[in-house]
């Protein structure tokens, strides 16, 4: 139900992303999904890839400090307000979003939003009892063993 | 025990073989070393006139830089034909000083590192890889001639190569490492990322020195190799290591008095302290006859622990020195050493025992940046968790040192490593100034 998100500790300089992306391409880890929030010093690149544990075990060997977040996806119906509905649910809920992105689906006509909560578990029942359609995993990414 | 019958004599046999030593060792350096007559007659003291050890008190300071300005040979006290070895000072602060050793100064050296590892717990029927660096240094021969006086099989792998290091550890079953802390820990690092688990190895005792280090890197060392860390002492304008081990009990570090006169003074008055308070260690060599130094200033900062060792060693124990007052940082007017900063990042989850002091100028006013590594275990997603252990680390060093500092998170193995003694202040004070 849950999505397993990379967040990978980046020194905010030159080429530190590009070695990243050079790491994962070398081992065949298709991205699906990658935001970077970052400081003056240093960033953290959120990924969403192929096979996250893999992904991890070589961005680790490479000396890389990278942490899996579960994170909730869900998919947002493509009208004028589909994100207000969803954060509304979750405010009914007393849930509060700590960031989220979004990426289009692969169909190209609905999109993907992946929200960092507190307690994901809570809410993905939330969001579900809200009528929600989550998204799986294995819809967005091969999954892999931790 | 390597030598029971010297480690353990009573003081008052003890007091008077130094006396006797210590009264040969003046005469021969008044009269073989043009420096000594000069500081002596200056100071209107004569050989003869030291009657008992605490007449030691009137006998003139010896400085680094007295070894310097002999550079290189001049403080020798014997025919350049006695000499069989020469090493140099690491060069840690300026300019280097080169010590000699006769036939009989190498076999005592031998027999005193013996002695530091037999302290230290390790038997002829032991692995010692020395990974202290071979050459001028004097650690890695130093450690070498010891390990073989003892008995040990020796490995001289010598500083560097570190991927060899881990291989040899795992494939010769070595259960001694012998090296810098810090190189210890690049070792283990560099082991584990080759897949080998330190602490499934044979490996159980560690012989480190050269540089000081704090509880909390021995804590961390202990962890990740799965050994007992030993603290050895030694400087090589005094010897090289083998000056002061611990021994098993870890409660400071038996100086071999037989060897070495310590006195820890006030760098202020000059005075000697009462034991048990802190001050600059000053060492007199009593054996040595290539390059004996008379009340040698070491510049570090210790203090003569008071009590009996279980150990039943009779020789009295210095505390692990913490810094150097060479290392000593003053920023805005505190005295700060590095091992300070070490301990506070110790103490602290989600940051690696690695890290690197730069010091800087903005106007008149210092600056001075921690760079720390994340540590390859943490547990973050949100840049306020990190900014989070920032604040926290750089509230941990304010609240020990008194002094505010800018601390920066790096990436894991960022911080250069060092294969002997690890640089870990960079200071940008003096550039263009």
């Amino acid at each position: 139900m849950l999505i397993e998100q990379l967040s990978v500790f980046l020194q905010n300089e030159k080429g530190r992303l590009a070695g990243m992306c050079r790491i994962l391409g070398d081992a065949g880890l298709d991205m699906h999904a990658l935001v970077v929030a970052d400081t003056a010093e240093y960033g953290v690149a959120r990924v969403i890839c192929d096979r996250p544990h893999s992904a991890r075990r070589v961005l680790e060997s490479a000396g890389l400090a990278v942490s899996i977040t579960r994170v909730v996806a869900i998919e947002i119906p493509d009208r004028a307000g589909g994100l207000a509905e969803v954060l509304e649910c979750m405010g009914t809920c007393d849930i509060n979003v700590e960031y989220l992105y979004c990426f289009p689906r692969r169909d190209g006509v609905s999109a993907v939003d992946i929200v960092r909560v507190a307690d994901p578990d809570r809410a993905a029942g939330c969001l579900t009892a809200g009528g929600f359609t989550l998204v799986h995993a294995s819809e967005i990414y091969q999954p892999d063993p931790a | 025990m390597f030598q029971p019958e010297l480690e353990t004599m009573s003081r008052e046999a003890l007091e008077s073989l130094q006396l006797a030593r210590l009264r040969t060792q003046l005469a021969r350096v008044y009269v073989n070393v043009p420096l000594y007559r000069r500081k002596f007659d200056e100071a209107g003291f004569r050989p003869e006139q030291l009657q008992t050890l605490s007449d030691l008190s009137r006998v003139p300071f010896t400085v680094k830089d007295d070894l310097r300005e002999a550079y290189p040979f001049d403080m020798f006290a014997v025919p350049m034909r006695d000499i069989v070895r020469v090493h140099s000072s690491s060069g840690t602060t300026g300019q280097v000083s080169v010590v000699g050793y006769t036939r009989g100064d190498v076999e005592r050296w031998s027999e005193l590192m013996a002695r530091t590892l037999a302290c230290a717990g390790v038997t002829a029927d032991d692995v010692v890889q020395v990974a202290y660096g071979y050459g001028l240094f004097t650690g890695g021969l130093g450690a070498h001639y010891g390990s073989e006086r003892l008995g040990a099989m020796t490995i001289p792998v010598s500083g560097g190569n570190t991927a060899r290091q881990a291989q040899i550890l795992k494939d010769f079953g070595v259960t001694v490492l012998a090296c810098t802390p810090s190189y210890a820990l690049l070792i283990a690092e560099t082991a584990a990322s080759m897949g080998i688990d330190v602490r499934s190895l044979p490996l159980r005792v560690g012989v480190f020195g050269a540089e000081p280090w704090s509880e909390g890197m021995r804590d961390q060392i202990e962890e990740v190799m799965g050994i007992r860390a030993i603290d050895i002492y030694g400087l090589s304008e005094v010897m090289g290591p083998g000056v002061a081990s611990e021994c098993v009990h870890r409660n400071g570090l038996h100086v071999f008095e037989d060897h070495f006169i310590i006195e820890v003074i006030d760098p202020e008055t000059m005075e000697p302290v009462r034991d048990g308070e802190q001050g600059e260690v000053v060492f007199t060599t009593l054996t040595k006859e290539g390059i004996p130094v008379i009340r040698y200033r070491t510049r570090d900062i210790s203090r003569i622990v008071p009590g009996e060792c279980a150990c039943g060693r009779t020789f009295r124990r210095m505390e692990r020195v913490t810094g150097r007052t060479d290392d000593m940082l003053i920023i805005r007017g505190v005295n700060v050493y590095p091992s300070q900063i070490e301990q506070v990042l110790m103490g602290i989850p989600g940051v690696a025992p690695h890290y690197q002091v730069v010091l800087d100028k903005r106007g008149s006013m210092d600056t001075v940046e921690v760079q720390v590594e994340v540590s390859p275990d943490l547990e973050f997603d949100e840049i306020r968790e990190l900014e989070a252990l920032q604040r926290k680390v750089a509230g941990a060093i304010a609240a020990t040192l008194a002094v505010s500092v800018d601390v920066k998170l790096v990436e894991p193995r960022t911080i250069q490593r060092s294969e002997g003694k690890a640089k870990r202040v960079v200071d940008l004070r003096t550039k263009g100034a």
